[in-house]
């Protein structure tokens, strides 16, 4: 088994993950950069959206014996559908829980937030079953890019969606935000809510459509992971949010760009770690990046320091 | 007769602003002349600031009624909203701000503000700053951002009008050559000039101003002077304006109102208010008994 080989694989399956931590990252970035607060229920959003995706591909009926064509046009439907319903999901959680609590103290939204994220595990451990729900593998067959002393460097073609997808996604969304007018608002108010308060924006709406586009995207992340791994439960958000959490504060909290670096890196991280040193402890490695970026990095790979407002 | 009397745009009544104990505006009534440049003047703690706070929506009034007049005063209309509860009238003439969130009052009031100390988006650039200020046009131009990412031709055009209106005004201001530098970078005055376009950009009637000149030279200041007079004679557009630099005040406004402890203590054009002892005597800090005069029949004549 030639290390080059070996390395080269653990790179395409860290990319994968971390594309997944990236597209939940940013979900938690986007709401702190605008609020200033942690979603902690993000996870449990992200955990919903593989359960929509779940029961949407189940419906539909989708499996490997469906057609290409007819696959690719099912699981767009499949992203779909569980982005729409998943953002309903956040517009709902801040709707109730964080906008009622808009102007008190700090604490309050995140007391809230982890009260969400228990409400959410619980309701789909009732309503979907404590049980972990497999799925057959429905997108199947790769490439083999290398091959030494009989070990095969595969990249497989859900590893090649992920990633497309992901980059598509990140485009997109960094275009809407720099170019278009919604986003200049969502800028605006992470700025200076009151200001752009004051120019005619309806900043409580600005705040939604932030938890809806965050909750779309951990939707996408939530129908990848069923893809990828194949088994979800009602559990699945708490780990991939802390680590996304964990990605979006190594990058920069509030920083876009930042969440998709840090979730990238986390992902490389975890999987090398694995890979080279001991997969028992690849949450302690995760975890101890979240630690030392607090300590030595507080602001983040691409972070602003925080300006104090005049 | 005098604007603000005939056909005010913006009519405070009876308006009462208590923090806890602290009394910080009371029953205070005045109106700004519709075309008018109207200043707000005042020691230092005589709740100005907390005047266009409770304008714009930053405050909830504790009593009083403030209501704007977007085409023509109208004080049957007026009694008629103020005893159905409703917070505008159907023809949206008449609109009454204190039954209306802040970002309401700046887009269907159309009421514009400048902050004390400047607000701008720093971390934008100057023509990002102008664009924001143009939200809404642009949202509905885009059909919400989903005509946007289609590129349709009324999103094109919407974009085009909101491109021209800031260049517009970026010429107004001599910054047309920084639109794409940050906001933050630009000097002082320059950041003032950039705050006063982009409260232009929302497409006011009214524009409140909160201290524009402060910090400015001599020569910024008369440069303000010219913006704000071809605000207001170009564009019809009503400006009220709290200002300590009386330079300013007494060269253009063309009503003045004086506030001392949260009350008026005089109203009347540059050259009554000048020569109005109770002013005087707040300035200069004279005792109230010493003062003869009264200024009410200055606010009532």
């Amino acid at each position: 088994m030639g290390h080059m080989e070996y390395f080269t694989q653990q790179l395409i399956n860290g990319v994968t993950l971390g594309s997944i931590y990236g597209l939940i990252a940013i979900g938690y970035t986007m709401v702190y950069g605008i609020i200033g607060m942690i979603n902690f229920a993000h996870g449990d959003i992200f955990m919903v959206g593989s359960f929509v995706g779940l029961i949407a591909l189940v419906v539909l009926g989708v499996s490997a014996a469906t057609p290409f064509f007819l696959l690719i046009l099912a699981l767009l439907v499949v992203i779909a559908i569980a982005m729409a319903l998943t953002a309903v999901w956040g517009w709902t959680v801040e709707r109730i829980a964080y906008r009622p609590l808009r102007g008190s103290f700090r604490l309050a939204p995140l007391i809230t937030a982890i009260g969400m994220s228990i409400t959410l595990q619980n309701f789909v451990q009732i309503s979907q079953g404590a049980r972990v729900k497999p799925v057959q593998p429905i997108i199947t067959g790769g490439y083999s890019l290398m091959e030494k002393d009989g070990f095969v460097v595969q990249i497989s073609n859900i590893q090649i969606i992920i990633v497309v997808l992901t980059v598509i996604l990140m485009a997109g969304f960094t275009t809407l935000i720099s170019k278009t007018s919604l986003g200049r608002a969502q800028r605006a108010c992470e700025q200076d809510a009151r200001m752009a308060s004051l120019l005619g924006i309806n900043v409580d709406r600005t705040i939604s459509l932030t938890f809806v586009m965050g909750a779309a995207l951990a939707a996408v992340a939530g129908v990848m992971f069923v893809l990828y791994y194949g088994v979800i439960d009602f559990y699945i958000g708490f780990l991939a949010g802390v680590k996304a959490f964990t990605a979006a504060v190594l990058g920069g909290i509030g920083s876009l760009p930042g969440a998709m670096l840090g979730g990238l890196l986390i992902g490389l991280i975890e999987t090398f770690w694995s890979a080279y040193f001991s997969i028992e402890y690849k949450d302690v490695a995760a975890f101890s990046i979240l630690v030392i970026a607090l300590i030595f990095l507080p602001s983040g790979l691409l972070g602003r320091p925080e300006v104090e407002k005049v | 007769m005098n604007r603000w009397e005939s056909d005010p745009i913006l009519t405070v009544e009876h308006l009462t602003m208590r923090f806890g104990g602290l009394v910080a505006i009371d029953d205070l009534s005045f109106s700004v002349g519709r075309g008018d440049i109207t200043a707000i003047i005042g020691p230092n703690g005589a709740g100005k600031t907390t005047v266009f706070n409770c304008v714009t929506g930053f405050y909830k009034p504790t009593e009083g009624r403030i209501a704007i007049a977007l085409d023509k005063a109208d004080a049957e209309t007026l009694e008629r909203l103020t005893a159905g509860g409703q917070r505008m009238s159907e023809d949206r003439n008449i609109l009454l701000l204190d039954r209306m969130p802040d970002f309401e009052i700046a887009r269907d009031a159309r009421v514009a503000r400048t902050f004390q100390n400047i607000r701008l988006f720093g971390g934008m650039t100057v023509l990002e700053n102008l664009f924001v200020a143009q939200h809404n046009k642009l949202m509905l131009a885009s059909n919400y951002t989903i005509g946007g990412i289609f590129g349709l031709s009324r999103y094109r055009k919407g974009q085009d009008d909101a491109l021209g209106r800031a260049r517009y005004w970026l010429e107004q201001i001599d910054l047309i050559d920084r639109a794409d530098d940050p906001a933050a970078d630009l000097p002082y005055g320059a950041q003032r000039r950039l705050e006063i376009a982009r409260a232009m950009c929302t497409g006011p009637k009214l524009l409140c101003l909160d201290e524009p000149a402060a910090g400015l030279n001599p020569r910024e200041s008369a440069e303000l002077n010219t913006l704000l007079r071809f605000i207001r004679d170009e564009h019809g557009i009503s400006v009220l304006l709290i200002e300590h630099d009386m330079g300013v005040v007494m060269e253009i406004s063309d009503h003045i109102v004086v506030l001392d402890y949260g009350e008026k203590i005089s109203d009347g054009a540059a050259d009554f208010v000048r020569h109005d002892p109770k002013v005087i005597a707040a300035y200069l800090g004279v005792e109230d008994e010493e003062v003869e005069t009264p200024a009410e029949q200055g606010a009532s004549g």
